[in-house]
Formats: C-alpha cells, structure tokens, sequence
C-alpha cells in the first residue's frame, strides 16, 4: 500500500482584505506518510494554522487558496467543489482545535455530535451511532461512558471537552488527523494525559497526525518530523532529533534559546529574538527572518535563499547553508540529553 | 519558617478568599466556592516568589486579593510591617502605590481609548507624583525603561503587538516606582521569541530597581527560571513550596511531582525516555472539595488517613514545606 497520504506542492495562501493582499501562507511544500507524527511549530502569524486550514479547505472569505496542489491520496483537494469536500471533512481527514469550548455545539449532547459524523459518513443507524458513540468516548478515556453520551458540553471539563472533539474526530477512523494546538487551553496534567492519547492512536490506527503548536516541549514528545514556520513559508524540516540537536537556521536556533530548560540546574539568562515578525500585507522580498537574524547578509534581503537538502531529508532555507556563504561560528541546538 | 534573618517584605497568615454563591431565586443555603483557603507564605525584599498550579487553583485569586483587588474573607496581610488585609480605602491608598499588578490579557488590560501616555501617566495623576513637565518627562523616561521610545507616546494601545503591549502594561506599574509587583501570567499570551524579552527585562528591571516580585503562572518551565522560591497550589490549598531547584530536584508532594513530570521537555531523547506520571481524571469542583487532602482522589498514594485528616503544610528543612501524610512514614 502506500504510504503517502498528503502532499503539498508550493501551495499559497492570501487574505483579501480591504488593507490589500495579505500573504498568509507564500509557499508551502511537504508530505506525510500513514503513521507518522508532523509537527508544525511558529509563531503567531507564521501560517502554520492557515497550512492546516488550506488542507481542509476551511478558509474563511476574504482568504483562499490561490495557487498550488493539495494530494490527499493522489487527489488534488484545491479545484474540489463544497460538496465534495464535505464527503472527505470529518471522514477522511479530522480536525481538532484550540478551544473545545468554541468547538462543540452547546446545544447538542456529546453524543449527538460524535453521532452526526458516523450516521452521515458511515451510514449507521442512530442504535448503531448510538453504541459506536460510546465505544469512541470509552477509547479516549471518558469514565462511564455509557451515561456521559447524554451529557451536553457545558456538564464537561476543559479536558474532558477535548477529549470529546477527539472522539467526534476519531469516530470515522481518519486517515489524516489534523490538530491545532490541541492543549494549548489545558492544563500540564490534562496535556500529558492528551498527549498519551494521540501517541496511542497514531500507533493503534496508523493514523497520520498533524500537530500545530508553538510549544517545542510537545513536539518533541509527540512527532518524528518538524515542521518550522515564519513568515509564510517553511525555514526548516528535519527530523525531532535534527531539529533539536542540529537546527540549520538561525531562527530555529533563536526559538531553541528562547525557551527557559527545566532540565539544567544552573540559571542560564534567555536569549530572545529582538525584533517583531514581519507584516506579511507587504513581505519582505528577501528571507523574511533577515530583519531579526543576528547572521543577516545582504543577500539575505534582497533574495530569499533556495532550501539545502541533506541526505536524510533535513532542509533549511538560509544563505548560511549555501557554499560560498562566509563561514560564521553558529550555536547549535540543545544539549543532547545524557541518557 | 527558617529563622533565617531575612527582610520579609510580605507576610501572607492564614489567608481565605470565599466566594458566595447564594442557591434559589429566595436565597436558600449560601454555598461558597473556596478559592483561596487557608493559605501561608512569606516573601523575603528583592525575592522573586513563582505561584504555580492548573486553573482554578487559586494562584491568581491570590494574587488578586493580596493586593486587595478582592476583599480578604479571612486571614492577614501584611505588608511592610502593616496590615493591609482589612485597611480601608482611604487607609490603603499610600500602599497602592507600592504594590502593583501586570496582568495576564495585553489586549484587556489596557484601555483602548487612552494614548499610551495616558494610560502610563494615569498612576502619576492618581497619586500625584507628578504634573506638567515633569509628568511628560516620567512618562518617556518609563517607556525608555521598557524599550520603548517616545513617539510612542501618542498612540493607542491597537496599534502595539502583544508584547510592546505588556511593555506598556510593565511601564505603568512602573510609574509609582513600587517595591512589590504582582505578574498574573503576565507572558502567557505571548509568542515563544517574546516571552523571552518580557522575562528578561522583568530580571533587568528587578536588578535595577530592587523589586520584590509574585510570579504567577501555569508554565512552569518559565517559573522555574524566574523565580527564587516557588509555591504549589492546588484547589485552594498551598501543597508545597521551597526554593525553585529544591522543588524541581526532590519535589516531595505527589502532586508536584506529577505535575513536574507533565511537562513535555523540549528535548526529543530527554521527553521521550521520561517517565510520566499521568493524573487520573480532572480537578474536583472546588464547591464541594474533596474531605481531608484534596488531592487524595487523584493520588497515587492516597491511604486511609487522607480522607479524614487535612494535611498540615509543614517544614522539612532548607525552607522545603510540604502538606502530605506521606511526610509522616519518611
């Protein structure tokens, strides 16, 4: 069989507002196999939520996918019509998002809800829905669930929410799962337990997961390939451990020594980022990193560099990656951990 | 507490936040959501104390009536050898200057129709330090201390990203030039390559100036790396607290150490090879806590004596105070 289930090919995406063309997404390209863990990490404004919604060709007017090719299984999904779309959404490809409270609908039980997909998609009758709801509310872990299908959201917690998107999003078995900071709103006990959760199901259903997240802790826990995002485009692709241990662009680097390590004893004083991120209403014509980049050329400004692509798959987009770039002593990434 | 010969600056006895909640259209039985019950600690001069735990444990209730934003239901707060639990407002005006609060939200903090001048002189005028030239001259000089410049001034909040916002937030708790700054999540809204300027100008500012701050917070891979000492809460209850590299190293309530081991480290070996403690199920509803220790329904060590007996918060040795039966059998 195979294993490819999605493939972005230079895919953009632009916001028309009344301002002018805002760019969010200038580019994108990746792919991903059954099974696997991508994350995407970036800042706010860096496109990595907007990627996710051109995948589930959920972009909210003014905005709209302008160029490039969407392969979910060999289709393309960009030229497909609403209708067709609503086949695939919920079926083929889930979604979790941020907020469970502004997710589910407060007037529906959990298991209405978790009922509406597999009764459309799957064809159950409401007896048949009825008992799959439960069965979907048992696997991520409600406790009687026989009782809690009845509940409405508001008789849920933070947690128990998610989990019960989860399950809506779980009940036609998706080949692709998409999450958008999924435990952003909960809290460190109730992410673990989440986090736990998706590990077991990639592993148990061979589902591939996309998880959009700003938090570096939960990539490193849950996926095998990152993603990194700013500005519009991807800076750099590798694999967890090349991400961490042996980032290639500066601004991965920058994120890495942004974030304070629970782990080291002795108090080390934060390396921020200065600067803000770009407006992409008028993005920079050159990599959009550059005007904060502590290594930035001239060539950094005017160009936006090609990416650098090593055997095993680690791309970087950066002018410092390319031959006759002036050789700069670069920090690597984290200290790899001595286990 | 450690006879340590230190300067406390704020000394927190006993202190209760409830909050009624009246049941029925015709009163009925009043319950009351206990916030904050019962909680004790003591904040030594230019220390930086972290208060963490999940929602609803009352950190930021704690915070918020410290600095009298609540009225307190019962308990001390003394500030500076003073009182201030139960001053009136006319007796606590002089100590609003000294302590102040950053708050969580740079979008609802600030007031959208005041100029960023207004919003940092409105303190100046309130407790008249300054008036004319010497307001203006205030004005830029914090927005200067806060990497601001002064075209600044003349804008409106909506026209600051999140970060320059809390900028502008730390520059008006700045202009009464306060001993005790109150942070309430004050960079959780934002961006990972913010977060770290925020931080470490709070460090910069607190060097410079002597703060004492309360650092509130639920990431705490961020208050470990601000903070001196670090409190734990949990439902209202202050479980333990202890200097910050003692609590992460032997943290000794079963509570901390699940929520320490919650934290996904950004570091795929070290993360991946952790061993996880995973809490059962949710935080009980703090109307109707669970008896005895309130975290024994989700304890992995809970016995027989936690469901009868509250759990004293208790020292033992180098300031460590922990609230567990656990503490009895060692």
């Amino acid at each position: 069989m195979d294993r490819r289930i999605l493939e972005l090919k230079d895919v953009k995406t632009s916001f028309y507002t009344h301002l002018g063309e805002v760019q969010a997404v200038r580019g994108v390209s990746f792919t991903l196999d059954r099974g696997e863990a991508l994350g995407i990490v970036g800042e706010s404004g860096s496109g990595k939520s907007v990627t996710s919604m051109s995948i589930m060709k959920l972009v909210q007017y003014p905005g709209k996918v302008k160029d490039g090719q969407i392969l979910f299984k060999g289709q393309d999904l960009v030229p497909k019509s609403d209708k067709e779309m609503m086949g695939i959404r919920g079926d083929e490809i889930a979604m979790i998002f941020q907020d469970p409270m502004t997710s589910l609908n407060p007037v529906y039980t959990i298991g209405d809800q978790i009922m509406e997909a597999t009764m459309k998609h799957q064809g159950l009758s409401k007896a048949e829905a009825r008992q799959k709801a439960i069965e979907m509310l048992k696997l991520v872990g409600i406790p009687s669930p026989e009782k809690r299908v009845d509940n409405y959201p508001h008789e849920f917690s933070g947690g128990m929410r998610q989990r019960a998107m989860i399950a809506i999003a779980l009940s036609c078995q998706p080949d692709l799962l998409i999450a958008d900071e999924p435990t952003t709103a909960l809290d460190v006990t109730i992410q673990a337990q989440i986090l736990e959760l998706m590990k077991d199901i990639k592993d148990k259903l061979d589902t591939a997961i996309i998880l959009i997240t700003h938090d570096l802790g939960v990539v490193a826990d849950v996926c095998s390939r990152i993603i990194v995002m700013y500005g519009g485009l991807i800076m750099e692709e590798g694999s967890a451990e090349e991400i961490f241990y042996t980032p290639k662009h500066p601004y991965t680097m920058g994120l890495l020594k942004s974030i304070p390590r629970l782990d080291l004893a002795e108090k080390q004083r934060l390396v921020p980022i200065p600067g803000t991120p770009p407006d992409l209403l008028k993005p920079p014509t050159g990599c959009p990193f550059a005007s904060r980049c502590p290594y930035a050329m001239n060539i950094c400004i005017e160009t936006m560099p090609e990416y650098t692509v090593s055997e095993t798959g680690h791309r970087a987009a950066c002018w410092l990656q390319h031959p006759d770039a002036p050789k700069v002593e670069v920090e690597t990434g984290v200290k790899r951990g001595e286990i | 507490m450690a006879e340590k010969k230190q300067d406390v600056l704020l000394e927190v006895k006993n202190l209760k936040k409830y909050f009624t909640i009246s049941s029925g259209l015709f009163g009925g039985k009043t319950e009351y959501v206990k916030a904050v019950d019962d909680v004790s600690f003591t904040i030594n001069r230019g220390e930086t104390l972290g208060l963490v735990g999940e929602s609803g444990c009352g950190k930021s209730t704690t915070g918020r009536t410290l600095i009298r934003l609540y009225d307190v239901t019962g308990g001390e707060v003394i500030f500076d050898g003073a009182e201030i639990g139960h001053m009136s407002e006319h007796e606590l005006k002089p100590y609003r200057k000294k302590i102040q609060m950053i708050f969580q939200d740079p979008y609802a903090s600030l007031n959208s129709r005041m100029t960023v001048a207004d919003i940092v002189g409105e303190p100046l005028d309130i407790h008249g330090l300054a008036s004319g030239q010497a307001r203006q001259d205030r004005i830029y000089e914090l927005l200067h201390t806060v990497g601001l410049s002064k075209d600044h001034a003349s804008r409106y909040p909506h026209e600051f990203s999140g970060g320059q916002r809390q900028r502008i937030g730390i520059a008006r708790a700045l202009a009464v030039n306060p001993d005790f700054i109150i942070c309430d999540e004050p960079i959780s809204a934002l961006d990972v390559s913010i977060q770290a300027q925020v931080v470490n100008m709070l460090e910069d500012l607190q060097n410079e100036y002597g703060l004492t701050y309360l650092f509130i917070a639920h990431d705490l891979s961020m208050v470990k790396h601000i903070s001196d000492r670090i409190g734990v809460m949990y439902l209202g209850k202050l479980v333990e607290i202890a200097d910050s590299n003692e609590l992460y190293e032997r943290p000794e309530h079963p509570y901390t150490q699940a929520l320490l081991s919650a934290i996904p480290i950004p570091d795929p070996e070290i993360t991946r090879n952790a061993e996880r403690i995973i809490l059962e199920g949710d935080v009980p509803s703090p109307l109707n806590p669970p008896s005895g220790c309130r975290f024994r329904t989700r304890c992995r060590y809970a016995m027989e004596r936690c469901s009868q007996e509250e759990p004293q918060l208790r020292d033992i040795g180098n300031g460590h105070q922990v609230a567990c039966h656990l503490m009895d059998e060692k």
